[in-house]
């Protein structure tokens, strides 16, 4: 299909890009396009005038600034993949970003766009909010910062107001931490039906510090504070760690679609919880 | 040693990489989108939203009124003009079946119908102006279950009376070609094995690689259209038919293809629609679908409930089978529509000796997208049936699922054999292929460790899936289609030009559309003419060019048109044999050929066939005793079916926490006779495997309370790609077919028909321990989870 008629703008600054937002009716903005072209191209939404930030250099790039790594919002999910600088510090956020579609899709879509559109299904999101990162947002009165936890606020819904833009993602360092992300899906391009993020610090045998998130628990990212405190101080045990991952599911409302029910999702989402935390166990 | 014996098998068994590959693969070919005309204008389709409805009113103004719209038709402008799109088989006499319009009038039958189209300048303005096009409907209930269609208890077409098309039966004893069934079931509920099942063969969606799309060149000498379809020849019939211009006026074309699986077999609306468009206009009209159009509109496939109920000794040996199928049509009967479950009634006894057989089969309508052939087209639905079955008979008598089979089937020295069914198969060999795949499957291996798996309670469980199946292929001798209802032949066409230069054209009437025709026919002609592969240019797919065909589908082609080639090659040969006589002055008994030359026996006088079409294209010398021309003809209608078969054994760990399942390992072995290229063939397995791996674990058309496709993209429509799927083994045995003169079977189909059922017997092997004796398909990680919480508490 053909999309509708827009406005199309190339802004090649931030505040370009937010006057735009702020000015332009009805605007969305273009961060790749790999969830936008389609909902255009089937005209599911048709808005009047599109805001391609792909042009924006600041946008680009992931940068080390001490205590944590930032990560410019259009920088590509294959760039993300392969950085160093991410593999030492966060490699939670290189292996689920690993996992996204297909190497097409990774070379298109963008590390800022998908966690904006904030798909319950889409795997950042709970990455993000298992490594507290926070979100560097700009607006036609300045830049605010807002904590993972706050961003995602339900489907396809943040707290970005409709003329803010997602500029850049702190995530703090966790050097030397193990990490895992276990995606559940039945073909490889497919969105996670249930999906579990881990990271692990360990101190001898036993965990000192766990983060884990959990992807399409809910129609937001969920951090299975349950799981993780009764991590802490625990051997990295399969006995144990079982007994903690039967707790992942606590408080959680997965949807049931074509895919599994919401028990099946539960069921699930300790089953991987229990490989994630190991296989993160086994990685540090 | 004379060159006549090393060249039959120089070119045919060579697995030379394919001619159309390079412009197949980069896509700089011909397709039908990238046909642009001067002045040509676009169309957009309005469909229904909603599977059962009146229409009440539309309202065009809007539409009208934009930007480059050249004229809006909705079917009640167009309702004399359009005429009813046909169904070329009428399986009883009393088949019942709607009008099929192009454009729905005033009733539309499932989400998807059209109901009306804008044309206009260029596509985003057709597209936009159908936005603006206003239809009022009136729900009417839809009608969704096949099993609650053949009670009439709600009407997918109110006007029929009755949702039933069809009823078909076959029954052993009445044909004469077995026993009684309801016998031998009395026997087996007294003192022997029943074994009753019932089947979901699920709805699947054929989704070929290239949408489709038409082009039509209005002139007041020709109606030129392109179409993306498998079968221009029929399309360019069914327009004469349909719209009412002289076929003598109609060209069809259909340029390279990308893809069918039977979802091209078929004579469109769209195709319709394009045709009015461009004859109202005067202009150039194009119609290119989108993937979602697609997927929702263009003819699905499988979707049958089969009720089974097999007789059995307590040894295993089967004495009979009773099948009851409803088989869903959709809303309206496609050109073979009515005839898929048909296809598949003669292959249920698949590669045994039953002594009876009983089938019944139930068409009915219901308010979704017509169904029609799919890779195999009733065929899969009928192997899977009876290996499930196997599977099943072997658990209970306790023996192996190899061994059950091997008590059953016809043996290699049985053959010609007559089924149950009333085929004769020519040949096989089901013990060479069945031990070939034994061995490279490693077959006592993973037995043993899938015992040990067991014993220890492993939480992936491993399963061993087999699949024995034969099919029949080379569709069709005209004669039995006729005798079946078919109101088209069977039959095949080809001709041969010998051009002075020394190179050739074939012209087959098949039309290719990703089978690579015009390599796999060059290697015939270089073995028959003794001319080089790379002096044979193969044309097809454009009735100008080559008139006469009846087109592709059925694993037909080179059983069919493939023997068509060879005989036109042979009057060339025997054409050429006179001339020769002539021009090399010796007696025509004296001639003798050999490595594309007829040469003087006993001496070294002789011609090539290039030095003949060259003498003939001159005609300085010859006499005019016999005709100045080697080009020939030929016009084959086949003798009986080709029946391949195979063993395939599929092994796949079940996660028993999660119900996930992956194919570790999958070996076919195939017998398709004789193989003209080998990598043609090993590349037809491949993709028939993903294709039948997919029915058994990723796709399905699902619909919604409201006859929604759910499944209406491909976010939910899973097609596995390459990342989803194991590393074939494949291998083949070669049994030569005895229905043709090169032996060969067909091969397109194969893996198709085979892999579903090895999938799913391997998946049921490895959680039967646990209680489990089905999963419904697809077998998603979901119903396998689910089927072992059940088996647990059972």
């Amino acid at each position: 299909m053909i999309p509708a008629a827009f406005e199309y703008f190339t802004p090649s600054t931030v505040d370009e890009a937010v006057a735009l937002l702020r000015d332009q009716p009805d605007a969305k903005v273009l961060a790749g396009g790999q969830s936008l072209m389609p909902v255009l191209r089937l005209r599911l939404a048709a808005p009047e005038t599109i805001v391609d930030i792909g042009r924006i250099g600041e946008l680009q790039g992931v940068r080390d600034d001490g205590d944590a790594l930032v990560i410019g919002a259009m920088t590509p999910h294959s760039t993300v993949q392969a950085d160093p600088l991410v593999g030492e510090h966060a490699r939670l956020v290189s292996l689920a970003t690993a996992t996204i579609a297909d190497p097409q899709v990774r070379h298109r879509g963008t590390f800022g766009g998908s966690l904006a559109h904030a798909d319950p299904a889409g795997d950042l999101p709970a990455v993000a909010v298992a490594l507290d990162a926070s979100f560097v947002i700009a607006g036609p009165d300045g830049r605010r910062t807002v904590a993972a936890a706050d961003f995602f606020e339900g489907v396809f819904s943040t707290a970005l107001a409709e003329d803010e833009l997602l500029v850049e993602v702190r995530v703090p360092k966790y050097t030397g931490w193990g990490a895992h992300y276990e995606k559940f899906n039945r073909v490889a391009q497919q969105w996670s039906i249930v999906a579990v993020a881990a990271a692990v610090r360990l101190d001898g045998d036993s965990i000192a510090e766990a983060r884990v998130g959990l992807t399409n628990m809910g129609s937001t990212p969920i951090r299975a504070s349950a799981v993780e405190a009764a991590l802490v101080g625990r051997p990295a045990t399969p006995e144990a760690v079982r007994e903690a991952a039967a707790l992942a599911a606590d408080g959680t409302s997965p949807v049931s679609d074509l895919n599994g029910d919401a028990d099946y999702r539960r069921h699930l989402a300790s089953v991987l919880t229990r490989r994630a935390v190991l296989s993160a166990a086994g990685t540090g | 040693m004379t060159t006549t014996e090393a060249r039959p098998t120089a070119e045919v068994g060579n697995p030379r990489r394919r001619k159309e590959d390079a412009r197949l693969v980069t896509g700089r070919t011909r397709w039908t989108d990238n046909i642009v005309l001067p002045g040509m204008l676009h169309l957009a389709m309005v469909r229904s939203p909603f599977a059962h409805a009146r229409i009440t009113a539309i309202d065009t103004e809007a539409a009208r009124a934009a930007t480059g719209v050249i004229a809006v038709l909705t079917g009640a402008d167009i309702a004399d003009e359009q005429g009813a799109l046909p169904n070329a088989w009428a399986i009883v006499p009393e088949q019942k079946a709607p009008v099929h319009p192009s454009m729905a009038v005033d009733h539309v039958a499932f989400a998807g119908e059209i109901v009306a189209m804008v044309v206009a300048r260029n596509a985003a303005e057709a597209n936009d102006a159908a936005d603006l096009i206003d239809v009022d409907y009136e729900e009417l209930p839809p009608v969704l279950d096949l099993r609650q269609a053949a009670t009439d208890s709600s009407l997918a077409h109110p006007d029929l009376g009755t949702n039933v098309s069809a009823v078909w039966s076959f029954d052993s004893a009445s044909a004469g070609t077995g026993g009684d069934v309801e016998a031998a079931i009395t026997a087996a509920r007294d003192g022997g094995i029943l074994i009753e099942k019932e089947i979901r063969q699920q709805r699947l969606i054929p989704a070929f690689m290239e949408p489709r799309s038409i082009v039509v060149d209005p002139t007041p000498e020709q109606m030129t259209v392109w179409s993306s379809t498998q079968v221009p020849h029929f399309v360019k019939i069914f327009i004469a038919l349909v719209l009412g211009i002289p076929e003598s006026k109609i060209r069809v074309i259909a340029p390279d293809v990308g893809g069918g699986f039977g979802g091209k077999l078929q004579f469109t609306p769209e195709e319709v629609l394009t045709v009015i468009a461009a004859r109202r206009t005067g202009k150039p009209c194009k119609y290119s679908e989108s993937r979602s159009e697609s997927l929702m509109a263009a003819h699905h496939g499988r979707d049958q409930w089969q009720k089974l109920t097999l007789a059995a000794t307590n040894d295993g040996d089967v004495t009979g089978l009773k099948v009851e199928l409803i088989a869903d049509m959709g809303a309206y009967l496609g050109l073979v529509t009515s005839a898929i479950p048909l296809l598949g009634a003669f292959m249920y006894n698949g590669i045994y000796k039953f002594p009876s057989y009983h089938l019944k089969c139930t068409n009915v309508f219901t308010n979704k997208t017509w169904t029609d052939a799919y890779r195999g087209a009733g065929r899969p639905e009928a192997t899977f049936a009876i290996e499930r079955l196997m599977d099943e008979l072997a658990a209970k008598v306790g023996a192996d699922a190899l061994a059950i089979r091997e008590r059953n089937w016809i043996k290699h020295e049985e053959f010609p054999f007559a089924t149950v069914a009333g085929l004769k198969y020519d040949s096989g060999n089901y013990e060479a292929a069945t031990a070939k795949a034994r061995e490279l499957f490693r077959y006592d291996e993973l037995r043993a460790e899938q015992l040990k798996r067991r014993e220890s309670g492993d939480p992936v469980q491993l399963g061993i899936g087999v699949s024995t199946y034969t099919e029949m292929c080379g569709l069709a001798p005209s004669r039995w289609l006729g005798s079946m209802g078919y109101v088209g032949g069977g039959w095949e066409h080809a001709s041969i030009r010998m051009l002075p230069t020394g190179k050739v054209e074939v012209i087959t009437g098949t039309s290719p559309h990703g089978q690579g025709h015009e390599t796999a026919w060059s290697q015939i002609v270089a073995d028959r003419l003794g001319v080089g592969f790379d002096d044979i240019e193969v044309l097809h797919g454009d009735t100008q060019v080559a008139p006469r065909g009846l087109d592709t589908y059925g694993s037909r082609s080179l059983a069919v048109g493939g023997m068509a080639v060879l005989a036109a090659a042979d009057r060339v040969i025997e054409k050429a044999k006179p001339i020769a006589a002539q021009l090399l002055e010796a007696n025509v008994d004296d001639l003798e050929f050999s490595g594309g030359r007829y040469g003087v026996r006993g001496t070294e006088s002789g011609m090539t066939m290039a030095e003949l079409a060259f003498a003939v294209f001159q005609g300085h010398k010859l006499d005019g005793s016999a005709e100045g021309c080697l080009d020939a003809d030929a016009t084959l209608d086949p003798e009986d079916f080709s029946f391949p078969h195979g063993t395939h054994l599929c092994a796949v760990e079940v996660d028993t926490e999660t119900g996930a399942t992956s194919i570790r390992s999958y070996v076919s072995v195939d017998d398709v006779g004789v193989v003209v290229n080998p990598m043609i063939v090993e590349g037809q397995v491949h993709g028939g495997l993903a294709q039948g791996i997919a029915q058994a674990l990723f796709e399905e058309a699902v619909h919604d309370e409201s006859g929604t496709l759910v499944s209406g993209s491909f976010v939910e429509y899973l097609v596995p790609s390459s990342a989803d799927l194991p590393s074939f083994t494949t291998a083949r045995t070669e049994t030569p077919s005895t229905t043709n003169q090169l032996g060969v079977k067909g091969v397109g189909e194969a893996g198709t028909i085979a892999s579903t059922p090895a999938v799913v017997n391997a998946i049921v092997d490895a959680v039967r321990h646990l209680g489990v004796s089905d999963v419904p398909m697809p077998c998603t990680p979901y119903r396998v989870w689910k089927a072992l919480q059940e088996g647990a508490q059972s």
